[in-house]
């Protein structure tokens, strides 16, 4: 997973047609359960989607921006457009789900 | 494919987990059928996971962090080979033995996942909700059921939290970390917590009881912006403005899954006698789906020890 800041990010978006950022933090408990599902999904998708990591407690802008008010919270980004919100743990399935249409 | 096993055990908080210890060391090679991770209390690990310290779990002279503690329960049980499937049971047929039951990753519904000789259920109670207009379209937008995860972002802001109990004291007083001002809304003249939790949460000069209250309409565009409150002695009406909402009022066991196959009480608690049994022979019940008197950490892994010594020698008078 790449890791974002503040300012990376417009550039992540220019450089990633498809990139799932994952809004979190260290005190976050449910953040750390969906972290190793975000990595394993990177990986089923070889190359097809990146996603990125934004600690909240370092990178408040671009959490603020897109209105981030629970963590963890994942954007979809799509040619720099957001296109499909996650707010909340949820198993491997589900996520897919969520994600499946924009592929 | 379907796999035979002695003991299936449903939910893992400290009831599953305390009875996978115990079984897996009686060589009963337990497999757990964890849950799904979610931000809610109904996931892995259970209600403890949303929890931060735990100051009265016996052992802990400074007490422990909730997450913590269920890792440490979580490996205990694997180190003598309590077997664990991440996925929530979405099927059970308790009508013959072997008793069938299903999860949730696997796609192929006519197979069940496993037949098992014997059952402890200990799938525990999640939070509930308001049941009210936009509650669940505001969650992550003003509306939380983590305060552990969201209290960060209401710094400086003035906050509610709704309940009288024990939870919704420690989630107000935790937020009062964060937030400016806490509304507390406490439906009654009273509150039901612990003489320890009430006191410390009323002493807290960021706490504000409403009392006789309860929230009846959400307001806000994208985000929450206000809420409505209606006193339950003159049925007057008031607005709060609030940004953020934490709703800790009580508790409903998670047992739609079984359906009519087991026996429970008018509230859908499983009914339990003899320590552990339940309605059906081979199935056994431990932790906060068969308690909603005590509902704490320590009666639960007390239950689960009791599950697992009932499953055990049932088996064994049961070969």
């Amino acid at each position: 997973m790449k890791t974002l800041t503040d300012s990376s990010f417009n550039e992540d978006l220019i450089n990633n047609d498809l990139i799932l950022v994952d809004f979190w933090a260290e005190w976050c408990g449910p953040c750390k359960l969906v972290a190793p599902i975000l990595e394993e999904i990177e990986r089923d998708k070889g190359g097809a989607l990146t996603v990125g990591k934004l600690d909240i407690d370092e990178n408040l802008d671009v959490a603020r921006r897109f209105e981030v008010m629970s963590i963890p919270t994942m954007i979809l980004f799509k040619k720099g457009e957001p296109v499909a919100r996650i707010v909340g743990a949820k198993s491997k399935n589900a996520i897919l789900r969520e994600l499946e249409s924009h592929f | 494919m379907t796999e035979r096993i002695k003991v299936a055990i449903i939910g893992s908080g400290p009831a599953g987990l305390t009875a996978a210890i115990y079984t897996a060391r009686a060589n009963l090679e337990p497999v757990v059928i964890e849950g799904e991770i979610s931000s809610t209390s109904d996931q892995p690990g259970g209600q403890l996971m949303l929890t931060t310290e735990i100051e009265n779990f016996p052992g802990f002279i400074n007490g422990i962090e909730g997450p913590e503690l269920m890792g440490n329960f979580k490996a205990q049980a694997e180190r003598f080979g309590a077997k664990i499937h991440s996925a929530k049971v979405s099927k059970v047929d308790f009508s013959e033995r072997p008793f069938k039951l299903w999860t949730s990753d696997e796609l192929e519904e006519e197979e069940p996942t496993y037949l098992a000789e014997s059952v402890i259920i200990s799938t525990g109670a999640r939070s509930l909700m308001l049941g009210i207009d936009r509650e669940l379209e505001l969650i992550g937008h003003g509306v939380s059921t983590c305060a552990t995860c969201d209290g960060f972002f209401f710094r400086g802001k003035e906050i509610a939290v709704v309940g009288g109990g024990d939870s919704a004291m420690e989630e107000a007083i935790f937020l009062t970390k964060f937030a400016s001002r806490v509304f507390l809304i406490v439906r009654r003249g009273e509150l039901r917590a612990s003489k320890i939790m009430a006191e410390r949460a009323l002493k807290n000069e960021k706490i504000t009881v409403i009392w006789n209250s309860v929230v009846t309409k959400l307001n806000g565009e994208k985000a929450l912006s206000s809420i409505e409150i209606t006193n339950t002695i003159d049925s007057s009406v008031s607005q709060l403005e609030v940004s953020g909402l934490f709703v800790a009022i009580g508790h409903v066991p998670n047992t739609d899954v079984f359906g009519k196959q087991i026996e429970l009480d008018e509230n859908g608690y499983i009914n339990t006698s003899k320590g552990t049994y339940t309605s059906v022979e081979g199935i056994f019940a431990c932790g906060d789906v068969q308690d909603h008197t005590y509902r704490q950490a320590i009666t639960a892994a007390g239950s689960g020890c009791m599950a697992a010594i009932d499953v055990e020698r049932w088996l064994e008078n049961h070969q």
